[in-house]
């Protein structure tokens, strides 16, 4: 076999010839996470119909989402943007009546270099409705990053808090029973889109050690955004907010806790773990509580202890996936992953490496801007037990008798703290229980003999 | 600019490989940013393709936009004429590269001196075209391309002798993606054989541009679907005067008249050569009576019932046109309003459905397609998923017609919509719609079946325990098919722990505790 075995963490990279959702499919999730916005997608038909696909039946349940779809006039400026967007503004103010509407930005109003930014200010005073800017194309970023660009435009409206926290205790009086429940004066501020479920669930796992969650961005209206500034902590639920971890140290003065993500009972572990200390917190029963959680996934360990992976890479959680699962006695051969912030994900990158030491399996390769073709050859050499793909790719990796799992459930499940570490390996060991059920049926190759791509057997 | 939430038809480049993806050994080269390869996807998922689709992206990033994309997209052509062999490769534009404006016409030149492949670029407008007409150029394209590098006099003066011995076909159109396009094809097979008439090519779907060559050797060619195939058609007829049928055979009206379309081609032909004339009289007789049920089901009381009930037709123009004739003509079904999101194709459209709807409408907007539906209030429509899911808004059953369609119209089992297997499918397919229709409004008369308020699917209500605001609140936020299932289990422990009040950690601890 030709697959090189790494003593150390290296990142390459390849092509970039991968599939990957447009970072616009942000969108869907958002929508439903932040309850009174209205998302206006400036693209062409391309964009409309891979929305329209990529979210199936959500289209049909009027969502607060709509395209500003670009006809040839408005390619070559025979029309005026600004006036454009303003009508269909105020159409969408009658419509829907939003707190906010955020304009996402496309490959090609990157092309035809589209003033959003600069029109926004103007017709946001014009109309008396927030507008956002978020530049989620495909030129610069992958699937998740689309989230990453729109938390970042909104970070820049989060309110100052009013007086530094310091000087808040001596001015405000803040009741008492409040002071005695939680350790943490200075504020902590989570970033990421979650469930409303997942989030309350986290915050119930940092109240456990006393720490209170004075809020999240985005929160589930725009208008109870957090306040951030100076002396406020953040601290990120997942890997691929990089941009707006830099906007919220650098633009809003915030102090990051950099900390692997709380995905699987590991992570959540060395995520409360990181938080804990900052706030002068000693963490309690810790230990036990995931050790817990590792005593009722046994079934499903027992399932997938041995197996191999394989992450062809499009959504970034791939890291915190791959740690999670060595974690779980699984070996992992690649971990293909769009886009590495070395710096954001430093935590998790070095529980990755603790984890295989302590796992006795070396660290698995991670490639960046990975190359499909070149990924498929090397899924073909290793003949992994599980590849972790995109439905591009997932049939026909299945009728060559690879076991595949959809990677963008990833996405959508709820993956997040120690009661979901369950739904992660549910997804994960699904297509391994299947196999098993299907087992004694024989033809686990389903392609004719002569294509060059056939694999086992 | 306009404001849109849903579309009849894709972009232009998804025609362009969805006619690249159904020939053999054809690779298409998107040039497009990260994320515009949801084709892929599309094929994948929906018709649940084994392979992987031949199709893949030369990537415009920042990079391209500053520089150019220089070397990057002939580097990408020659790199899969190697991995692949393709016979043709072809260069697909997408919105983001038309407005480039790179000169991707050369970078195809160049390439195609290098290759062992042939290389093509497609040439369609983003601006201009939709999916539905970038398919049917890009298909002309292709078969121009094969066609156009023969010599000019093998294919005028020796067209006679290279016509097959016996009479044959090519049909021209079936391709991915389809609106059930491949029971179609197999029921169009099953047919000609009845007629013993030959299959010279069926383009695009599994054929092979090496073979578009011989494409002339047919005697004429069948256009199923007239969305796509008629450019085709109408160049080989200019360039090698091969007549065409362009008639739908759907419903057994049409189906009647196709086969007397194919007959006198036939005898034309033969005329000159010492094949037998056909007759083909007989055989409609036949399967109009008995192998397709649809001539009986319009005259058996089930139909009868149906007579004067209102519907609206929507869809493409060849599956809207040929409901809304079987509907009026062959069942007895008022048509209140019948219409197509074809624009292009209005003309024709129109002069099909004259006398078989009351009203037209030629739109591709679907709140104006929502509109008009819930104005005449149809005890039954007839349309795309769009329309299937205006229906259930408004009450109102949906039979599915037409593409766009989500995966449960690419069925396993065999559904053809042309053909004599065709009328017994779509007379089915109508008869179940009405019928539930009219269950429906019984029930709704009469109170329904059972009942109906369930206030709780527990025996007992009184289960002595208190859920506070917060627990109650998040509770509600617990998606609904889940949401009992985690109220029975959390005031299961609670009961199990003596706990009397439920709180927000009493459920996530629940959760924990049943998870194993």
């Amino acid at each position: 076999m030709s697959v090189k075995v790494y003593e150390t963490l290296t990142v390459e990279c390849e092509t970039g010839n991968y599939h990957t959702f447009c970072p616009i499919s942000c969108v869907s999730w958002l929508y439903q996470k932040i309850e009174d916005s209205f998302f206006l997608v400036v693209g062409t038909k391309t964009c409309g119909y891979f929305l329209q696909n990529a979210l199936g039946v959500m289209i049909f349940a009027e969502p607060r989402y709509a395209m500003a779809e670009l006809e040839e006039g408005d390619i070559s400026a025979q029309l005026n943007d600004y006036e454009g967007l303003k009508r269909l503004c105020i159409q969408i103010k009658k419509d829907r009546d939003p707190s906010v509407i955020i304009w996402i930005g496309t490959c090609t109003t990157e092309i035809i270099k589209m003033d959003l930014e600069g029109m926004a200010p103007k017709l946001e005073w014009e109309i008396g409705i927030p507008i956002l800017v978020a530049r989620a194309n495909g030129l610069d970023y992958a699937f998740t990053q689309g989230e990453d660009t729109v938390l970042a435009a909104m970070a820049h409206r989060c309110p100052e808090p009013e007086l530094f926290v310091r000087e808040r205790k001596l001015t405000i009086s803040i009741k008492k029973h409040e002071l005695g429940e939680y350790a943490n004066s200075p504020s902590l501020v989570l970033f990421g889109s979650l469930p409303s479920n997942v989030a309350s669930q986290l915050n119930l796992e940092l109240k456990r050690q006393s720490i209170k969650v004075s809020g999240w961005l985005p929160a589930q209206r725009y208008t109870d955004l957090p306040s951030l500034g100076d002396g406020v902590y953040v601290c990120g639920v997942n890997p691929f907010l990089s941009r707006t971890a830099t906007t919220l140290i650098r633009r809003k003065k915030c102090e990051l806790i950099g900390a692997p993500f709380p995905i699987g009972p590991d992570g959540t572990r060395a995520w409360i773990e990181k938080i804990c200390p900052v706030f002068g917190v000693e963490t309690q029963g810790l230990e036990e509580r995931e050790e817990r959680i590792w005593e009722s996934l046994k079934d499903y360990l027992d399932l997938v202890r041995g197996k191999s992976v394989f992450f062809m890479g499009d959504n970034l959680l791939e890291v915190s996936l791959a740690r999670f699962l060595i974690r779980c006695g699984m070996i992992v051969h690649e971990i293909g992953i769009p886009y590495m912030d070395k710096r954001y994900q430093a935590a998790e990158l070095l529980l990755l490496q603790d984890t295989c030491i302590k796992m006795c399996v070396p660290i698995p390769r991670i490639v960046e801007k990975p190359d499909n073709s070149n990924q498929i050859q090397r899924i073909r050499e290793l003949q992994p037990d599980l590849a972790i793909t995109g439905m591009a790719h997932a049939n026909p990796l299945e009728a060559r008798g690879i076991s595949t799992k959809w990677s963008v459930e990833f996405t959508f499940a709820q993956i997040h703290g120690f009661a979901n570490a369950r739904d992660v390996l549910e997804l994960v060991t699904r297509p391994l229980r299947r196999q098993k059920n299907l087992e004694d049926l024989g033809r686990t190759t389903l392609v004719i003999k002569k294509n060059k791509f056939k694999m086992s057997q | 600019m306009k404001l849109a939430y849903w579309m009849y038809a894709g972009p232009a480049h998804i025609g362009t490989l969805r006619v690249a993806s159904s020939f053999k050994n054809v690779h298409a080269i998107m040039h497009a940013p990260l994320g515009d390869d949801y084709f892929n996807v599309m094929r994948s998922m929906l018709e649940r393709e084994r392979d992987f689709t031949a199709a893949s992206s030369s990537i415009v990033d920042r990079h391209v936009l500053a520089h150019g994309s220089q070397e990057r997209v002939v580097d990408n052509i020659l790199r899969k004429d190697k991995e692949e062999r393709p016979d043709l490769i072809i260069l697909t534009p997408t919105c983001t590269s038309s407005i480039l404006q790179e000169d991707l016409q050369n970078f195809v030149y160049r390439a195609s001196i290098i290759s062992d492949s042939n290389v093509i670029f497609a040439d369609v407008d983003h601006y201009q075209v939709n999916e539905i007409q970038a398919a049917d150029r890009t298909l002309e394209q292709v078969v121009r391309y094969y066609l156009d590098r023969l010599d000019r006099c093998y294919r005028q003066e020796k067209l006679d002798q290279f016509l097959t011995n016996a009479p044959s076909v090519n049909i021209i159109g079936i391709f991915t993606l389809g609106f059930h396009n491949q029971h179609d094809c197999r029921e169009l097979r099953r047919l000609l054989r009845d007629l013993d008439i030959g299959i010279n090519q069926i383009i695009p779907e599994g054929g092979s541009v090496e073979d578009l060559k011989n494409l002339p050797k047919a005697w004429f060619n069948l256009i199923p679907y007239r969305e796509v195939g008629l450019m085709t058609a109408m160049y080989l007829n200019k360039e090698y005067g091969m007549p065409y049928i362009s008639t739908a055979p759907m419903g057994a009206v049409d189906m009647a008249e196709w086969i007397r379309q194919i007959q006198k081609n036939v005898n034309t032909l033969t005329l000159s050569s010492s094949i037998k004339r056909v007759d083909y009289e007989h055989y409609i007789d036949g399967q109009t009576r008995f192998v397709s049920q649809a001539a009986w089901f319009s005259r058996s009381i089930d139909c009868q019932n149906l007579t004067g009930k209102e519907t609206v037709v929507f869809g493409d123009a060849t599956h809207a046109a040929s409901i809304t004739k079987i509907l009026a003509r062959e069942m007895g079904i008022r048509v209140s309003c019948s219409g197509t999101y074809c624009k292009h194709d209005a003309e024709w459209f129109k002069e099909q459905i004259q006398g078989f709807c009351d009203e037209i409408l030629i739109t591709d907007d679907h709140a104006e397609v929502g509109y008009m539906i819930a104005q005449m209030e149809p005890s039954a429509i007839f349309g795309t998923q769009m329309e299937r899911h205006i229906g259930k808004r408004l009450d109102i059953p949906c039979g599915v017609i037409s593409a766009p369609v989500h995966i449960q119209n690419f069925p396993l089992g065999y559904r053809p919509f042309l053909g004599y297997e065709g009328t017994n499918q779509i007379a089915d397919l109508v008869y179940n719609s009405f019928a539930l229709g009219m269950e429906d409004h019984l029930l709704d008369i009469f109170g329904g079946h059972d009942t109906k308020e369930v206030i709780t699917k527990s025996l007992s209500t009184d289960t002595g325990l208190i859920w506070n605001p917060e627990s109650r609140l998040e509770l509600s936020k617990i998606p609904r098919f889940v949401r009992e299932k985690v109220k029975i289990n959390t005031e299961k422990l609670a009961r199990q722990k003596g706990i009397e009040t439920i709180t927000v950690e009493v459920m996530y601890a629940s959760k924990e505790a049943f998870n194993s």
